[in-house]
């Protein structure tokens, strides 16, 4: 997803927000993978507004999830080494209740400094949706299919945003995601600033 | 007019409407936004970024600031961000303030603001803070939200939210002395999962309900989170009227909502407090419930009485009936959760024994008024779990990590049960010690 970054703070790009398909490696988790997993409470010292303190949020992103449940079947497969600050992984396959617990949004701009472009859940927290969806990091697809039991760290995989539909290039299986429904203008806007500019409720 | 129940009227009043139904998308206006030293910096980022450097507030009289996490710290990040708070409260000439190193100091942001008279009942509030729900027990619709959020309602007074459904929890009985209001949540937790409200409104109803005092209403509404919950509510009583009334110092009126009789809610539980157990969720997730009997025995290396969630004057009173007398066998962490309480177990006493001096003569130790190690923080925080070790806790959330160390475990309890269970250094039943 193409990013602006503007006085350190990063948002989809207005006019060129939704891109049309995204594909990277997959790094798979299983359920209830909370915020303080995606980014540890001690970090959130680091002002996300400063550009330089931003990716520091990827150098740490997902450093508390527990080695057995990191990368998944198999676990124990590092999202990135400790000096990096994005992984090589660039597309999150998760389970139930993605980004529960704190309403941080240091976890979704977390995923953004590391260079995830979507996640894939069976579905999310509350806030950790409206933070992705708001803030325009990442776009937060929901699946009716168990992903994270189907799909391995590490397969190729392409999403087509406007048809909904994931492809495992590895494995050559297909899925049809849920649709974005009511958020996707918010997404396609670029988050809720864009969004409020497009329907008149700022005028700024 | 259809029938409603409270939080789908809040949200229908607040967005000028006659009605709404579950899954609407409406813009609501907001009473109070607050925010804090951890989420308040990105906020004011984005809220600069977006309306100018110069841009002022919607409303000086509805943005509230409280920095409460990582305050007793000597590291140098943590501190600089209280300093952007100071800076941009100076800037914008905001009136409520509660800075670190005043006599204005609070603490805890969420016990913080009905102490100062920031919940009424039929507002809305948006924090940026997942235990923001904590105010619904003042009858308010009360919910956490993230920065770009916070920056939008910081320059517009207004934000889209998505009527939630709303669950109704009923609780009828009167409560055992060995039971509180964190025994009635983490059974409800524990029965829903963590994520059975997500996306939905939790209506605590009942006379079990009613017959709480307003702490204890906090405590249950404050934990709605750990279901998913969006927002936790309980409909105002002479009791919520009574506490607001004594602290609306800016005396601003305010309008008593209440669910209509006929509203649909989209699932309904009743409890019998009287045949419930102290309850106890195990390591790693809120929603792991076991009696506090079938865990009974399992060593533990700390214990730990504070947060929003079991740091407020109930709770230490409760943890000095058991403690009284007695000496603690594990690392035992005190932390009030604001200042005002930290002065209350300074007068507050029981047989001519303060608080403050039955919980150290027990051999615990009292921490400053602030969140401290409930969610980690800086590895000099107060009680920080900073190796792998066993904690019993009265906090709200016991994820890998949450309080330190990812191998720690942390088991959450009452403070009755965290304190008896460090009498013992064991996870202990409250109703073999209570004096």
């Amino acid at each position: 997803m193409r990013a602006l970054n503007v006085n350190g703070l990063h948002f989809l790009d207005e006019h060129n927000a939704m891109q049309t398909t995204i594909t990277g490696r997959a790094y798979v988790l299983g359920d209830n993978v909370d915020t303080d997993q995606i980014i540890p409470a001690q970090y959130l010292t680091y002002n996300p507004a400063i550009p330089a303190e931003y990716k520091m949020f990827g150098k740490y992103a997902l450093s508390s999830v527990p080695p057995a449940q990191a990368g998944l079947p198999k676990g124990h497969v590092l999202f990135h080494t400790k000096d990096e600050f994005v992984s090589d992984y660039q597309i999150i396959v998760a389970g139930k209740n993605f980004g529960c617990g704190s309403s941080r949004e240091h976890a979704p701009i977390a995923l953004d400094a590391a260079g995830i472009k979507c996640v894939i859940a069976e579905f999310y927290a509350r806030i950790f949706f409206r933070n992705s969806v708001n803030g325009g990091y990442i776009i937060p697809f929901e699946t009716a299919d168990r992903l994270c039991e189907q799909i391995c760290t590490g397969d190729e995989l392409t999403v087509d945003v406007e048809s909904g539909t994931l492809t495992n290039v590895t494995t050559k299986e297909s899925w049809k995601l849920k649709p974005l429904g009511e958020v996707a203008p918010i997404i396609d806007a670029g988050g809720i600033f864009a969004y409020a500019k497009k329907v008149g409720m700022l005028k700024v | 007019m259809p029938a409603m129940t409270m939080t789908e009227k809040i949200l229908a009043k607040h967005a000028d409407k006659a009605s709404v139904t579950p899954g609407d998308n409406i813009w609501v206006d907001a009473d109070i936004l607050m925010t804090h030293d951890v989420c308040g910096p990105g906020t004011i980022g984005v809220f600069k970024q977006h309306f100018g450097n110069d841009a002022k507030v919607w409303d000086r009289e509805k943005v509230v600031i409280v920095p409460d996490h990582y305050i007793f710290t000597q590291d140098k990040m943590a501190n600089r961000n209280v300093d952007v708070l100071r800076q941009f409260v100076a800037e914008q000439k905001l009136p409520y303030y509660y800075d670190v190193g005043t006599d204005k100091y609070k603490g805890v942001c969420h016990i913080a603001l009905p102490e100062e008279g920031h919940t009424r009942p039929g507002e809305v509030l948006f924090g940026t803070d997942s235990h923001t729900c904590t105010a619904g027990a003042f009858g308010e619709f009360a919910t956490g939200i993230g920065n770009t959020d916070a920056g939008f309602v910081m320059g517009t007074g207004k934000l889209w939210v998505k009527v939630p459904p709303t669950m109704r929890f009923v609780f009828h009985g009167e409560l055992p002395s060995y039971l509180m209001a964190k025994d009635l949540i983490l059974a409800v937790i524990g029965d829903i999962g963590c994520d059975g409200a997500t996306y939905k409104a939790m209506e605590f109803d009942g006379d079990g309900v009613f017959a709480l005092n307003i702490e204890e209403r906090m405590t249950l509404c404050n934990m709605v989170i750990e279901a998913g919950g969006k927002n936790g509510v309980i409909a105002p009583d002479k009791l919520t009227l009574d506490y607001v009334n004594a602290r609306n110092k800016s005396k601003k009126p305010y309008q008593v909502v209440t669910t209509d009789a006929g509203a649909k809610f989209c699932f309904e539980k009743v409890y019998d407090v009287r045949k419930l157990e102290p309850i106890i969720a195990k390591p790693h997730s809120p929603d792991n419930k076991a009696t506090v009997s079938e865990v009974k025995g399992t060593k533990l290396d700390r214990a730990y009485i504070g947060s929003c969630t079991g740091g407020k004057m109930t709770d230490f009173r409760a943890a000095a009936r058991i403690l009284k007398g007695r000496s603690v066998k594990i690392d035992t962490f005190v932390v009030p959760a604001t200042s005002e309480i930290a002065a209350g177990l300074k007068c507050e006493s029981i047989n001519g024994q303060t608080l403050e001096q039955i919980f150290l003569s027990a051999g615990a130790k009292i921490g400053e008024p602030s969140c401290a190690a409930c969610l980690g923080g800086p590895s000099d925080t107060f009680g920080r779990l900073n190796a792998p070790i066993s904690c019993i806790s009265t906090t709200n959330r016991n994820f890998p990590g949450r309080m330190g160390h990812k191998e720690a475990k942390v088991f959450l309890a009452s403070p009755l049960t965290v304190a008896a269970s460090a009498l013992t250094g064991a996870i202990s039943d409250p109703r073999d010690c209570l004096q």
